[in-house]
């Protein structure tokens, strides 16, 4: 930190300028300067370079891959009676690999996974406003409709692997401690290991749609603050109050418009004659949750002034 | 553009209002419409005669029930032992609701209706029955199917199902019947013996033995006649059975106004003499009965008279069964019979089992649901045929919050009712050796199995109850299959067949029970149903084993691959009648085949919603609108003016004003030519950095525009892409190096590397090592140094830098004054800004002075500092020294100052200015040109 190192050498100006006067910019019809072109800013690769190095992000996936194997670990030390078949998930949990990934998945899909799509949207436009760097990126010039497709676009694909990495690991885990035995549903069906395989994939899927509302809403809030932790604390906020509402049998059917009223819904996926009723339904509450909040952040973003 | 956005901002607000309130129509309408209708009732009193040849009547109190449209096919609605017509009220509405004409009654001896309880007797409440069908017959609100023949169906819960089943069978006006949880022959429902001597022959999937002599079922018994003695219903279940798509535990069951409490809301009347309502026979079968836990002939007949088992095979009318998974009363094997005796009539049946009965719990909306559908297709001839297939429910294992988890299953018709058809069974291995089972003195302590009529504190909660049976050490035996490789879902009544012999002290004949449970790997044993299989068996009296086939009581039950079965026989059962004398018995298997009946068939799937699949079509096409629209707009926003595409800046009118009346830059007007080094100079919050964002396209001006190389600047244009800047602070990524963020952000721009000249950029920063540290330990100086390079990264043809000397040592300030100029010497434009006069002056060949957003000068920094040739003298006497120099030939624009006088000297040296007022003996302090630039700035900031 010696600022005595700091310091520019008279022969570094001479060469910029010389590079500056033998340089003349080629200048395109659209007024930029050739090489520039508004389709190639900000590539995905370049904003996963950017994301990934972060350590929230390298320590959200350590979480990941570790959840399963503490899961599995807390089986080991708290159950007496492996193989049960009776009882709830998290009874039923021990009976085969694909089990444990179910139990995996319904334990974290309440609050975990809402999160961690809260957390790569909500973070990825309010960061950059937090840094002051968002205001160069735009100057560049990425075209503010593309930074935002980009960053959620890279935001999507680090949701997604989250989202499949847990099950991943959870069924490496599953299968090595309980075995590929049948898969028991809770309601009492029995299945063989391959369909519960498929079962738990589009699962998977099926929550990563189902989430569509919380990256809308994060991607919402983080066009709108400045504040990282404000933008990922209020989609999380607005999932548990969903939940809270969910819990509220006075409501009734007011509750089918609660974005998280469906989130349970692949449930249904482990059955052998699968109901698609409720994950249709799902499916059109995300979209529509999600659709809403994506094009209200595309508006918000599009005629904000940067001030950051 | 900007007029649109005040006028966006002002009516957002309303807006948003008128989104919410059509939002909030939207959900109002769309729960609005299942608002329940009015439904009317008028209540009536028919008499009816109180034997058939009798003079004398009895009063039967009536509600009928007025659907919106008439005339409608009515239902008549029965309602079960111990209640009345207030109990099914609620369902009578349901029914009025779909347009069903109802008629609710209280049957003789219950409600406010007189007379004695007959059980069902053909004789007299089928009787009064009979009277209201031509009660129904006479009405004009009834659709008739002929004359005094009114089209109706008729339904009703246990004691109501079974007068539904006789009244269909001794009339035939009723169209249609639909029994819930009732019983086929009430002398095997409460004195049932599950032992046959020969294998067994029937073809269903739930018939049991119903042999006769059958052992007392005396608490449920008990429970049942003391609702005739007392008017307190313990029998009828209290809330609603667990369906599918509930997500709460059941605790919200519709309560049905005196359905429970006594007859029309009376306190219980418990003093109507020991026979209560009863009629003399009725009572006097009961106490036999509970006094010898055995019945006559007689009894018997009463009770088989008044059961339906006596009129079935006249019922022709299409049927749905309704039974109960959990009913330890009447159980699946009443239905099955019913079911059979129908089919063998020529009847059409439909059966249901749902997760309740006497001990789970009332059918709950969606299958009351069911029931007005099939009341509405063979009344109405409305909806879909609901057909004659079987339908039941498997609970799983699942619990979420509280609800366990349902799926039903359907398969095309009740096995075993056509002729050669026959139910499918499977065969599992039962081992375990001959044990000794002993039957206590008095049969106490007992075996537990059910607590029946505990009501809504335990026989809802049948996973409890189904838990909590209790086998006595020395009382039981049993036999165990091994563990399941597969699932097992056993659906109905399984079979075993058993040898028993006396032990040493034993009587004449054994009452043992048999149980199924399904047991988990871990021990854990559950008693499907909470379901005993009683029977009787009469023992040889020289020891050898007497061989009987034992038919398991019926239940659902999904058995768990790794599971086993387990038969238990046990000598005592708390709910039934014992055998008194002490007694041990040795129980073999007399063979290892236990038959497990199995129904195959789908899950029921409520199928796609189609609206909401036309929903999430709706919904991506508006998305791909939006897009496609957005980009429509964006390419017409593109403006150029060819003539000024040499110069790198002109700004015009620009006005930025916030909501809240705040205006940051007002009118501000001036152009940057090419190879200028321009400052923009101004106090503090004068309007530089709004400005200048305005020019990166960060803030939208509310008037007037930016050119850049004549394109108009909007946010993200292209043309920003020849402009490098630095404003307010640098922007880097915190958890990257100083490197590898001027790599990555060239690499967001798109550009190839080689125009970047990174190197060059990161030798102007001057970094050193340090450029491969994170940015995050950087000094201010170290930032604000890596973020100019930044901004020269590209060499773009405009550089704009917004304090560049903040935070940086006189030394490098130096520096940076000298890369400045050299650059627009190198044939590029840059445009500084500082609120440092001297910093303008030393840095810069033109200037533009703001003050509160506006423009105050604006020129070359040599001509704005020069004043144009105008002079300033420091003198003791302004006043004679102004008179002097107007004097002067060529000397104009003389005027006083306090301490000095200023002139236009117009090629007039100074320094004869000088002399001629020494000359004229004004002393003078000073004399040079006039610094407008600093006098105007002095101004400003001293304001």
């Amino acid at each position: 930190m010696n600022e005595h190192d700091v310091h520019t050498d008279p022969g570094a100006i001479t060469e910029l300028t010389d590079a500056a006067a033998h340089q003349r910019t080629e200048v395109a019809p659209d007024g930029s300067a050739v090489g520039y072109k508004a389709r190639r800013t900000l590539r995905i690769r370049v904003e996963i370079q950017r994301q990934i190095r972060r350590r929230r992000t390298q320590l959200v996936l350590g979480f990941l891959v570790l959840l399963p194997f503490i899961l599995a670990l807390s089986f080991e030390i708290g159950q007496a009676s492996p193989n049960r078949r009776s009882g709830g998930f998290v009874d039923l949990a021990t009976a085969s690999g694909i089990n444990f990934v179910v139990l995996t998945l319904f334990v974290s899909g309440s609050f975990l996974l809402p999160m961690i799509v809260a957390l790569f949207f909500g973070d990825t436009i309010a960061s950059e406003a937090s840094w002051s760097s968002l205001k160069y990126l735009l100057a560049a010039p990425v075209p503010r409709h593309r930074l935002l497709r980009q960053k959620a676009i890279a935001s999507g694909l680090l949701s997604l692997f989250a989202l499949a990495l847990l099950p991943a690991v959870a069924l490496a885990v599953g299968v090595v401690w309980y075995g590929a035995g049948e898969v028991v549903s809770p309601t009492g069906e029995a299945a063989p290991f391959a369909d519960g395989v498929l079962g738990v994939a589009l699962a998977v899927c099926y929550i990563a749609i189902n989430l569509f509302w919380v990256a809308g809403l994060a991607l919402f809030l983080s066009v709108s603050t400045d504040a990282p932790l404000g933008a990922v604390g209020g989609a999380v906020l607005v999932s548990i109050l969903s939940q809270i509402l969910d819990q509220i049998q006075p409501l009734e059917d007011l509750r089918n418009y609660l974005p998280t009223h469906y989130a349970m819904a692949w449930v249904d996926l482990l059955s052998t004659d699968v109901d698609w009723s409720e994950m249709t339904r799902g499916t059109f509450s995300a979209l529509v949750y999600g659709g809403i909040f994506t094009l209200l952040a595309a508006r918000r973003f599009k005629t904000k002034d940067i001030t950051s | 553009m900007s007029r649109l956005s005040r006028i966006r901002g002002r009516w957002s607000i309303p807006a948003a209002v008128v989104v919410l309130a059509l939002v909030a129509g939207g959900v109002y309408f769309t729960r609005s419409s299942d608002d329940p209708a009015p439904v009317t009732f008028r209540e009536a009193i028919i008499d009816a005669p109180e034997a058939p040849d009798s003079t004398q009547t009895v009063n039967i109190e009536t509600r009928l029930y007025l659907p919106q449209q008439t005339p409608a096919p009515a239902i008549m609605l029965a309602h079960g032992f111990g209640g009345s017509l207030r109990s099914v009220h609620t369902q009578a509405e349901e029914f009025a609701r779909r347009g069903f004409v109802v008629l609710t009654w209280s049957a003789r001896g219950f409600g406010r209706s007189t007379g004695q309880i007959a059980l069902n007797s053909i004789d007299r409440e089928v009787r009064d029955a009979q009277k209201l069908l031509d009660f129904l017959g006479t009405r004009d609100e009834v659709q008739k199917d002929g004359a005094g023949d009114p089209r109706v169906g008729v339904t009703g819960a246990s004691y109501g199902g079974a007068l539904s089943l006789l009244l269909a069978g001794v009339d035939k006006r009723v169209d249609t019947l639909v029994p819930v949880i009732t019983y086929n022959d009430l002398a095997q429902a409460l004195l049932p013996n599950s032992a046959l001597a020969t294998p067994r022959t029937d073809t269903t999937p739930a018939a049991t033995a119903f042999s006769e002599d059958g052992v007392f079922k005396r608490s449920w018994a008990g429970i049942f006649f003391s609702a005739g003695l007392t008017s307190i219903d313990l029998s009828s279940p209290t809330g609603d059975a667990p369906e599918i798509g509930q997500t709460e535990a059941n605790q919200t069951a519709v309560q049905q106004p005196g359905g429970n409490s006594g007859a029309a809301g009376q306190p219980p009347t418990p003093s109507l003499g020991a026979c209560g309502r009863f009629t003399p026979a009725v009572c006097a079968a009961y106490t036999e009965v509970a006094t010898t836990g055995r019945a006559s002939q007689q009894t018997l007949e009463l009770l088989r008279k008044s059961s339906p088992v006596a009129v079935t095979d006249q019922i022709k009318q299409p049927t749905m069964l309704v039974q109960g998974e959990q009913d330890t009363l009447f159980g699946l094997d009443q239905s099955d019979a019913t079911a059979r005796q129908i089919a063998a009539a020529g009847g059409k049946v439909k059966m249901v089992w749902y997760a309740g009965g006497h001990d789970g719990g009332n059918p709950g909306t969606a299958l009351r649901g069911e029931i007005a559908d099939w009341m509405a297709f063979h009344l109405q001839g409305k909806g879909t045929d609901p057909g004659t297939g079987f339908e039941y429910s498997v609970q799983g294992a699942f619990r979420s919050s509280g609800a366990p988890s349902l799926r039903t299953v359907v398969a095309p018709s009740y096995p075993g009712l056509s002729a050669g058809s026959s139910s499918e069974r499977k065969t599992l291995k039962l081992s375990g050796r001959e044990q000794v089972a002993v039957n206590p003195a008095g049969g106490n302590p007992a075996a537990i199995s059910n607590l029946p009529g505990l009501g809504s504190a335990l026989s809802r909660s049948s996973a409890i109850s189904s838990r909590l049976s209790i086998d006595l050490p020395g009382q039981a035996a049993v036999f165990t299959s091994d563990a399941l490789d597969s699932q097992l879902l056993l659906t109905g009544s399984s079979t075993v067949r058993l040898r028993v012999a006396r032990g040493d002290q034993s009587s004449g004949e054994a009452i043992l029970f048999a149980k199924l449970y399904d047991v988990s790997a871990d021990g854990t044993r559950v008693l499907p149903g909470s379901a005993v299989a009683p029977f009787r068996v009469a023992l040889p009296p020289d020891g050898s084993a007497a061989e009987v086939t034992v038919t398991l009581p019926p239940t659902v039950r999904p058995v768990e691959s790794a599971h086993k079965l387990a038969l238990v026989v046990s000598t005592t059962d708390q709910a039934f009648a014992n055998a008194e004398q002490p007694a041990a018995y040795r129980i073999s298997l007399a063979s290892d085949e236990l038959s497990v009946p199995v129904v195959p068939g789908r899950n029921v799937t409520t199928g796609f919603p189609v609206s909401a699949l036309w929903g999430i079509v709706i919904a991506l096409l508006v998305l791909i609108a939006a897009g496609i629209i957005a980009m429509f707009r964006r390419r017409m926003a593109h403006d150029s003016d060819p003539e000024l595409s040499e110069v790198p800046l002109v700004i015009s009118g620009l006005t930025k004003s916030y909501p809240g009346g705040l205006t940051a830059v007002k009118d501000l007007s001036f152009r940057v030519e090419h190879g200028q080094v321009l400052g923009l100079l101004g106090p503090n919050g004068a309007g530089k950095t709004t400005t200048l964002r305005m020019v990166m396209g960060l803030i939208h001006p509310s008037e007037g525009h930016i050119r850049v190389f004549g394109h108009k600047v909007t946010p993200g244009a292209p043309v920003l892409s020849r402009i490098g800047s630095f404003v307010e602070g640098s922007g880097f990524l915190p958890h990257l190096s100083g490197a590898a963020n001027l790599r990555l952000y060239w690499a967001a721009t798109g550009r190839p590397l080689e125009e970047a000249h990174v190197e060059e950029a990161l030798e102007i920063a001057g970094l050193g090592d340090a450029v491969h540290r994170r940015v995050r330990t950087y000094s201010q100086g170290m930032r604000q140094r890596l973020a100019i390079a930044q901004a020269m990264l590209g060499l773009p043809d405009l550089l704009i830098l917004d304090e560049p000397t903040n935070g940086l040592d006189p030394p490098q300030i130096h520096q940076m004054r000298e890369v400045l100029r050299r650059y627009a010497a190198a044939g590029r434009t840059v445009l500084v800004s500082s609120h440092l006069l001297a910093e303008v002056e030393q840095t810069c060949s033109h200037v533009v002075v703001m003050h509160k957003g506006q423009l105050v000068a604006a020129g070359e920094v040599a001509d704005i500092a020069a004043g144009g040739g105008e002079a300033t003298f420091r003198v003791d006497s302004p006043s004679k020294a102004a008179d002097v120099l107007r004097g002067l030939e060529g000397v104009h624009d003389v005027h006083e100052d306090e301490g000095a006088v200023h002139a236009s000297m117009n090629g007039v040296p100074r320094a004869a200015a000088l002399s001629a007022l020494v000359a004229a003996g004004v002393a003078v302090d000073q004399a040079g040109p006039r610094r407008r630039l600093e006098d105007a700035f002095l101004e400003l900031v001293g304001e």
